[in-house]
């Protein structure tokens, strides 16, 4: 399989300071690839550069085949990018916003109107053609914005951001069409705060810390290569309001968390914590409703590769 | 390319004139204000209408293009909409020249509303059309690059304005609208010939008075070379913003 994205070295300094330092990436045609990093890492500039809209200081890439400083304006005919904040023009409408996109990148005007009719269904928003883009909702405009990306059917599109500050259900549907463009052949270039998704939606991952990577692979690949710390997951019923506090207490345990699904349990041991799970039922005279262990994930990886809490990360998105 | 950049220029002209220009506020800068500005000269010292006729066109194609270019371009950059024309597969040059022709276009349908106007409330009509149409196209992308200038200097909506009217308003004192430049002193009389307006007002006077004093052959090299001086720094500032 031929590399979408290929760069070796790349670089980007502003005076003294480093936003990206000697990156190198391969991005295969056809995958999902998620560019994963807390805020400042470098997300944001390597995707500028890739795009031809920041001039790399240092170091090559190529998108699509095409070089980034001598032939990007050859390879925006074949990517399409969408940015993190939702811009298109207030003033104009849905189905204007789209086709304005289309003539912008050659689409003939008739297949550029269809084509445009064609997204509007597939993001659901055939009924806001006529409406103006002020007037549609965060969600909706978030989703015109992805497909103002594709009128000119781009075999590779730069995701930045997609789903941040949507809500679960809009954010469910526009990972279920970037899924859908994807197995349609199209290469995705994610960059994500939600690791859920980057876990979910990318074949390959690479982690940015301070304008370099510091891991890269599959999502499995990733998982196995941290040392979890042992945890399992407990809910009682009825739930103390105490448990937790009362847990944190015993020997066994390092720390206890509140999650939706009940109280995660981490410590060196996992027997010695399902054990202490049971015990501590019986003493309270409670049942257990459920219990699981708790195996290593893609947040597991982050916390150990980046030394950031992934809660933190969101929190500095303002995301959920 | 050649065909990717015109194509793309075209675009950028006919959503701007939707998106901004043929709006109330684009109009009533363009129109309103010459014609007050005229207007009050005129009340003041009720002379030949007719010779305040070139000073309203020159300020039409001044404020028209002007008014929303100093504008337009600093509120795409801080919203993001410049960043997804500079993504399209067309060059800088050709995003920035989409933009000062969709200021020229604008300013080209108000002063021609202008001057339609002036034919018909004075009767005038004694131009000469092969001097005052270059001059007027000239003047048009002249100011429209004044204004994308303005806009690419300044981080902030306010100050575009600011910076523009820094900009024009010596220019609608100094440039002969209401006073020949050859009856001012010499000190202002060598600002006024540095200043772009000088030569709009020379090259209307020449073609609506055919009076034979202008010099419209000058008037239309000194305004090319302005539409440069201003057209280059504007694409370098640009380019810089993304560097």
């Amino acid at each position: 399989m031929t590399s979408a994205i290929q760069a070796s070295g790349l670089r980007k300094h502003y005076g003294t300071l480093a936003a990206v330092d000697g990156i190198d990436l391969s991005v295969k045609e056809g995958d999902v690839f998620g560019f994963l990093g807390p805020n400042g890492a470098g997300k944001t500039t390597t995707i500028r550069m890739l795009t031809g809209l920041a001039r790399p200081t240092a170091g090559s890439a190529s998108v699509l085949g095409y070089d980034v400083r001598s032939e990007v304006v050859k390879a925006k005919k074949a990517f399409g990018v969408v940015p993190e904040s939702s811009n298109l023009y207030d003033e104009l409408t849905a189905l204007e916003n789209l086709v304005f996109m289309g003539r912008l990148y050659g689409v003939p005007r008739q297949q550029c109107l269809r084509r445009a009719e064609e997204l509007l269904a597939l993001f659901r928003l055939s009924e806001k053609r006529d409406t103006r883009f002020a007037s549609l909702s965060r969600g909706m405009k978030r989703a015109l914005t992805i497909a103002a990306a594709l009128v000119h059917q781009p075999r590779l599109l730069f995701l930045d951001e997609p789903t941040v500050g949507l809500d679960v259900l809009n954010a469910r549907q526009l990972r279920a069409v970037v899924g859908q463009l994807n197995r349609a052949g199209t290469t995705i270039f994610l960059t994500t705060h939600y690791l859920e998704e980057a876990d979910a939606l990318c074949d390959q991952i690479a982690i940015l810390k301070q304008g370099r990577i510091v891991a890269s692979g599959t999502p499995a690949e990733l998982k196995a290569s941290v040392e979890a710390e042992p945890a399992c997951t407990v809910r009682f019923s009825p739930m103390p309001q105490d448990a937790a506090a009362e847990l944190t207490q015993r020997e066994c345990v390092r720390e206890v968390q509140v999650t939706a699904q009940g109280l995660r349990l981490r410590g060196p041991s996992l027997p010695r914590l399902t054990k202490l799970a049971y015990s501590y039922a019986q003493e309270k005279a409670l049942q257990i409703e459920f219990i699981s262990s708790h195996e290593a994930s893609l947040e597991d990886a982050f916390v150990q590769l980046t030394g950031l809490s992934p809660d933190a990360m969101l929190a500095e998105k303002g995301g959920g | 390319m050649w065909r990717d950049n015109l194509r793309g220029i075209l675009c950028i002209i006919l959503k701007d004139m939707k998106a901004y220009y043929l709006k109330p506020p684009a109009i009533s800068w363009g129109v309103l204000l010459p014609a007050a500005l005229v207007l009050a000269f005129y009340l003041r010292d009720r002379g030949d209408v007719e010779e305040l006729v070139p000073g309203l066109i020159a300020l039409t194609v001044l404020f028209s293009t002007t008014a929303m270019e100093a504008v337009v371009i600093n509120f795409e950059l801080r919203i993001g909409a410049m960043e997804r024309l500079l993504l399209a597969p067309i060059s800088l040059w050709a995003v920035l020249m989409g933009k000062v022709l969709g200021g020229s276009v604008f300013g080209l349908i108000v002063v021609s509303a202008v001057g339609a106007g002036c034919v018909v409330g004075f009767g005038l009509f004694q131009s000469s059309l092969p001097y005052l149409i270059p001059v007027i196209l000239l003047s048009l992308v002249v100011f429209s690059a004044l204004g994308a200038l303005v806009s690419v200097s300044v981080k902030e909506v306010f100050e575009a304005q600011t910076l523009a009217n820094f900009a024009r308003f010596p220019m609608i004192f100094l440039c002969g609208v209401f006073t020949p430049v050859g009856d001012m002193p010499a000190v202002l009389r060598h600002i006024a010939y540095a200043l772009p307006l000088t030569y709009t007002v020379d090259g209307a006077k020449y073609a609506l008075a055919a009076d034979g004093g202008g010099s419209p052959v000058r008037d239309v090299i000194v305004l090319a070379a302005f539409a440069l001086v201003l057209l280059l720094p504007a694409v370098r500032m640009l380019q810089r913003r993304f560097e």
